[in-house]
C-alpha cells in the first residue's frame, strides 16, 4: 500500500452479507412457527446450489473462488429466493431459480456488483412465467411437518394444504364481483392479511429495523416503498372501499415487507441518490399496486422491481445531489 | 457571543491514536550532522541561492531569495558552512530531487543580527514584504505563503485559526496550542490587523481539551476571539470544512475564503507569525509530531532540512518498521527514501509496521453500497466517479465533479469492497492534467506551425508582388513599346487570388476546430486545486502505473 489512506475501516461485502443473512433470522424463525421447519430445509438446499453454481461460475471464468465464493452474496440471493418462492413447491424448481438467478442474472452481467437486475427477483419472474401454477401454490394457514415437506418439495401435490395466495383469492374474487369483505372473510386470510404471513411481515420489519441501526440499508428505500403502496392503495380504497383492499391489507400481503427491507433496497441493481431511492421504490409500490389489482401475476413486486431495475441508469444520472460548494446554482 | 454550529456531510472516524504522543512536551530536536534546505518550497515556488560552496552562514541568514511572486526567502536553519548545492531527494511522494543548500553546522548556532520589526510603524507592504522576507508559509501542510493570503484585505470580517488537527496520529497543533496559545493568538491578532478582520474564530476539534482551555485562557477577555470547539469528525480540519462548520458558509466551488469574507490560516502559521513580528525571526524549524511504531513517540522543534533517518533515531523506531509516512494516515505519503529532509509542510512522521498498518485486504468488485457517498465530504458519489476513472471516462468524471474532490480518503477507508477509490481519482486527475498539458503543447506546436506558414506565404506573396509589379513594369514598358509597335497582347489572369482564399478558408477551419477540441472545466481551476492536481501526478509517478482493478480481466 503505497499511496492514502493507509487506514481502512474494518468493513466488508462478506460483513455486510452477513448481516443481512441475521437480519433475515427473526423472520426465518417466525415462518417456522407458523409453517413447520420445511423453510430451513429449503433455505440449505438453496444457498447449497448457489455457492455451489457460483463456484463453478468463478472457476469458469477464472475469477478467485475462495475470495468471491466466502462474500456470502451468493447466499443472500438464494435466502431470498427461498423466501420468496412458495415453501412447498418442488424442490428442482427452487434450484433451478437459483442456479439461473446465479449464473444468468449475476455471472452473464459479470458478476458481484455488476448485474442490473435483481437477482432473486428475475429468478421468481422466470419461474413465474415457466410454471406459473406451480409457483402459485401457497400453504394456507397451518403447520406443515417435516416427513409432508419432504413429500411436496419431492413433487406430491397435496391440494388439502395449499392453495391460492391471499391476493390471487382477492384478485379473483373482485373479477367476479363480490364485496372485498366476503372475499376477506375466506380461510387464505388472517386477521391483517394472509393466515400466518402477517407474523412472518413483523420479522422482517424487525430485521428492517436492525439494517438500517447497522446502516446497511438507508431509510429512503423502505420508507418510500411502503409510503408509496400506502398512497395508492389508500386513494383507490377512498374511493371504492367495497371493491379495493384497504392500505393495511397491503402492507401486510405477500412479500411487501419481505421486499421493502430485503429486496428493494438490493444496492447493485437500485437506485444510489437520494432522491433517486425515493423515485426508484415509490415506482416499485405503484407498479406493484397495479399488478396486484389488474394484472395476470398473484404479487406484482418482482416485476415492478426489474421494469425499476432498467430505470436505474436514468434516475441516478438525473438525481444527482448538489456537491458541496455547487449548491443553489 | 455564541453562534450556532453547522455541520458538513460524510466525514469518518478513524482511531485517532492521539494518546501516543499527545502527553509528549515540545522539546527542540538536536542539531543534525548535515542539513539540506531545499531552495525550491514548491512546484512553482522557486528560490535563486545566493550562497556558495565553502561560505559561513549565521542562523537566519537568507541562502535563497524569492524567484517568483509565490516564493518566500529560504533561510540557514543554523550557523555553519555551506557544503554546497546539490539535488536531493525531496520529501514528495515522487522521490523527486531538487536542488538543496547542504550546510554543516558548527554547533554554535549563531544568529544573525535580527532587531525585530516594528510592525506598530510599519505600513501594510512592508509587514507583508516581512512576512515574505521570514518564509512564513502556511504550516497546515499547503505551505501558501502567508504573505499572499494575508494581503486579501478589504472584503474580511473573519480571521478562522485553524487548529482541528482531525488527521489521527498527528499531535503537533495541540501540543503548540498547549503550549504557546498565547504567541498563538499573538500573532492571529497581527494577522486580523492586517487583513482587516473584526473577529478571530479558532476551531478545534472537541478531543483536545487541554489545547481549547489554554487557548480560551489566553483570549480571556477579549470579546473579538471565541475559541470554538467543533466535533472530532474526519476531516473536520479541511479548509473548506472547517469554515462551514464554523460560520455556515460554504464556499463554491472554485473560490477562496477570502472571497467570502473569512481567511483561515493554521494555528502554527500564526505562531510563526508572532515569531517573525515580534522577534524578528525567520522560520526556521516547526514543531513534528514523530509517532507509530516508535519506542518514544513525541513532539520535536525541527530545524527544516533536518533529514528524516535523523529525526526518526530520536523516538527509538523498533525494528519491524516497514516504511515510514509523512503527515497523517489519512492524507500523508509513504517516504520514498529516509534521508530526505524535514519541510515546512511536514508535521508528522508515523513509523509503519505491519501490525499498526496492516496491507488493505484484497480488491473486490463495487458493490453500490453508497457507503462512500455517506461517507463524502464534498457530497460527490465516489463510486461513479470510481467507474468513470476506471473506464477513462474522464469528460463524465469531469461531469460528476472529480476536480471537487479533496482527497480526503473518506470513502476508500469505509469501502467494504477495498477498493482505492483514491488512487483512481489521483490517476484520472493527473491524466487529465496530462492531456491538457499535452493539448497546450500541441496547441503551442500548431500555432508555431501556422505562423511558420503564413511568414512563408507572406514572404511568397511578397515576392509574387514584386515580381508582378517587375512584370508589370516590364508589361507596361511593353505594352508601350507595343503600342508604339500597334500590337495589344492580353494579359494573363492572376491565379493568385482564389488561393490565397482557399488557405484563409483552411486557416479559419483549423482555428475554429481548435476552439472545439478545447477541454472543459480545467480553465476554471484554482491554484489550490492545481497544486493538488500537481501532487497527485507526483504520487501517481510513484506508483507508476494506474490502480490495477480488482482481478477484473473481461469487464470494462
Ligand atoms: S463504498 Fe465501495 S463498494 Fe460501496 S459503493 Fe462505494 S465504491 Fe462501491
Ligand atoms: S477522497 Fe474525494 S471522493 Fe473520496 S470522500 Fe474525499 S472528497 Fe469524496
Amino acid at each position: 500500500m503505497l499511496s492514502s489512506p493507509f487506514v481502512r475501516q474494518p468493513a466488508s461485502v462478506q460483513q455486510v452479507m452477513l448481516t443481512v443473512l441475521l437480519a433475515l433470522l427473526p423472520a426465518v424463525a417466525l415462518y417456522v412457527w407458523q409453517f413447520g421447519p420445511g423453510i430451513v430445509l429449503n433455505l440449505a438446499i438453496a444457498s447449497a446450489s448457489a455457492v455451489a453454481a457460483e463456484a463453478a461460475v468463478l472457476r469458469l471464468r477464472k475469477r478467485p473462488v475462495g475470495l468471491y465464493v466466502t462474500d456470502l452474496s451468493a447466499v443472500v440471493t438464494a435466502w431470498l429466493i427461498a423466501l420468496t418462492f412458495p415453501p412447498t413447491l418442488a424442490a428442482w424448481v427452487l434450484i433451478l431459480a437459483v442456479v439461473l438467478a446465479i449464473v444468468a442474472v449475476k455471472h452473464l452481467y459479470g458478476g458481484l456488483g455488476q448485474n442490473p437486475f435483481n437477482p432473486a427477483m428475475a429468478a421468481y419472474c422466470l419461474m413465474i412465467v415457466a410454471y406459473p401454477s406451480a409457483m402459485s401454490q401457497w400453504p394456507a394457514a397451518g403447520w406443515i411437518d417435516l416427513g409432508t415437506h419432504l413429500q411436496l418439495i419431492g413433487g406430491a401435490s397435496l391440494d388439502a394444504i395449499t392453495g391460492a395466495t391471499p391476493l390471487d383469492a382477492l384478485r379473483t374474487g373482485l373479477r367476479g364481483d363480490a364485496p372485498v369483505e366476503t372475499i376477506l372473510a375466506g380461510k387464505a386470510f388472517g386477521a391483517l392479511g394472509g393466515a400466518g404471513w402477517e407474523w412472518i411481515g413483523l420479522g422482517y420489519l424487525a430485521g428492517g429495523a436492525f439494517l438500517l441501526w447497522r446502516r446497511v440499508i438507508t431509510w429512503h428505500l423502505p420508507a418510500a416503498f411502503l409510503g408509496g403502496l400506502v398512497v395508492i392503495s389508500g386513494v383507490f380504497w377512498l374511493a371504492d372501499s367495497a371493491r379495493f383492499a384497504s392500505p393495511l391489507f397491503h402492507l401486510a400481503s405477500g412479500g411487501t415487507l419481505l421486499a421493502a427491507f430485503f429486496i428493494v433496497t438490493d444496492p447493485v441493481s437500485g437506485a444510489t441518490t437520494p432522491r433517486g431511492k425515493l423515485i426508484f421504490a415509490a415506482g416499485i409500490a405503484l407498479i406493484t399496486y397495479m399488478i396486484r389489482n389488474f394484472g395476470a401475476y398473484p404479487d406484482g413486486i418482482a416485476f415492478a422491481v426489474l421494469l425499476m431495475n432498467l430505470c436505474v441508469p436514468l434516475i441516478d444520472m438525473k438525481t444527482q445531489p448538489p456537491v458541496f460548494g455547487h449548491k443553489g446554482r | 457571543m455564541i453562534a450556532g454550529l453547522f455541520t458538513f456531510n460524510g466525514g469518518v472516524k478513524p482511531d485517532t491514536h492521539k494518546n501516543e504522543s499527545a502527553h509528549a512536551p515540545i522539546r527542540p530536536a538536536p542539531i543534525p550532522p548535515r542539513l539540506f534546505v531545499p531552495l525550491r518550497l514548491s512546484a512553482r515556488a522557486t528560490t535563486r541561492c545566493i550562497v556558495e560552496a565553502g561560505q559561513q552562514v549565521r542562523k537566519g541568514q537568507p541562502i535563497g531569495v524569492p524567484d517568483d511572486p509565490l516564493s518566500t526567502t529560504v533561510h540557514a536553519p543554523t550557523s555553519g558552512t555551506v557544503l554546497g548545492i546539490e539535488l536531493h531527494t525531496m520529501a514528495h511522494p515522487s522521490g523527486l530531487k531538487t536542488r538543496c543548500v547542504i550546510i554543516e553546522p558548527d554547533g554554535e548556532d549563531r544568529w544573525i543580527e535580527h532587531p525585530g520589526f516594528d510592525a506598530e510603524h510599519a505600513s501594510r507592504e512592508a509587514t507583508l514584504a516581512w512576512l515574505r522576507d521570514c518564509g512564513v508559509v502556511g504550516l497546515g501542510g499547503a505551505t501558501f505563503p502567508s504573505h499572499i493570503k494575508a494581503s486579501a484585505a478589504g472584503r474580511i470580517d473573519t480571521l478562522i485559526l485553524n487548529g482541528a488537527e482531525c488527521e489521527p496520529w498527528i499531535t503537533c497543533d495541540d501540543r503548540l496550542m498547549r503550549e504557546r496559545a498565547g504567541n498563538i493568538l499573538a500573532g492571529a491578532q497581527r494577522l486580523r490587523r492586517l487583513i482587516g478582520a473584526s473577529r478571530i474564530l479558532i476551531g478545534v476539534e472537541d478531543n483536545k481539551p487541554e489545547a481549547i482551555a489554554a487557548l480560551t485562557e489566553a483570549a480571556a477577555g477579549d470579546t473579538a476571539v471565541r475559541v470554538q470547539a467543533v466535533p472530532a469528525l474526519y476531516p473536520a480540519g479541511g479548509e473548506k470544512q472547517l469554515i462551514r462548520v464554523l460560520t455556515g458558509i460554504e464556499i463554491p466551488a472554485g473560490k477562496l475564503g477570502g472571497d467570502y469574507g473569512v481567511q483561515c490560516f493554521n494555528v502554527g502559521t500564526a505562531y510563526a507569525v508572532h515569531r517573525a513580528i515580534e522577534h524578528g525571526e525567520p522560520l526556521l524549524s516547526r514543531v513534528v509530531t514523530v509517532t507509530g511504531n516508535v519506542a518514544q513517540p513525541g513532539n520535536y522543534e525541527v530545524l527544516i532540512g533536518t533529514p528524516v533517518d535523523f529525526l526518526l533515531e530520536l523516538a527509538a523506531p523498533k525494528t519491524d518498521t516497514q516504511r515510514v509516512l509523512m503527515g497523517g494516515p489519512m492524507m500523508g505519503f509513504a517516504l520514498p527514501a529516509l534521508d530526505v529532509p524535514v519541510v515546512k509542510a511536514s508535521n508528522c512522521l508515523i513509523a509503519c509496521s505491519p501490525t499498526l498498518f496492516p496491507p488493505p485486504p484484497p480488491e473486490m468488485n463495487c458493490i453500490r453500497c453508497g457507503a462512500c457517498a455517506q461517507a463524502c465530504p464534498a457530497d460527490l458519489q465516489p463510486f461513479e466517479l470510481y467507474w468513470f476513472s476506471r473506464a477513462k471516462n474522464f469528460g463524465k468524471a469531469q461531469e460528476y465533479h472529480l476536480f471537487d474532490c479533496i482527497e480526503c480518503g473518506c470513502c476508500a477507508y469505509v469501502c467494504p469492497s477495498h477498493i482505492p477509490l483514491v488512487d483512481y481519482y489521483r490517476f484520472a486527475k493527473s491524466e487529465i492534467w496530462a492531456r491538457e498539458r499535452e493539448k497546450s503543447a500541441a496547441d503551442a506546436a500548431r500555432d508555431r506551425f501556422e505562423f511558420r506558414n503564413e511568414r512563408q506565404e507572406r514572404e511568397k506573396r511578397e515576392k509574387a508582388e514584386k515580381l508582378a509589379a517587375k512584370a508589370a513594369a516590364t508589361k507596361a514598358k511593353l505594352a508601350e513599346k507595343a503600342a508604339a509597335d500597334g500590337t495589344e497582347k492580353t494579359d494573363a489572369p492572376a491565379s493568385d487570388d482564389p488561393k490565397r482564399a482557399l488557405i484563409a478558408a483552411a486557416l479559419e477551419r483549423a482555428k475554429q476546430q481548435k476552439t472545439q477540441v478545447e477541454a472543459k472545466n480545467t480553465d476554471a481551476l484554482t491554484p489550490a486545486q492545481k497544486a493538488q492536481i500537481a501532487a497527485a501526478e507526483a504520487r501517481r509517478a510513484a506508483a507508476d502505473t494506474p490502480p490495477a482493478g480488482p482481478d477484473e480481466t473481461e469487464n470494462p
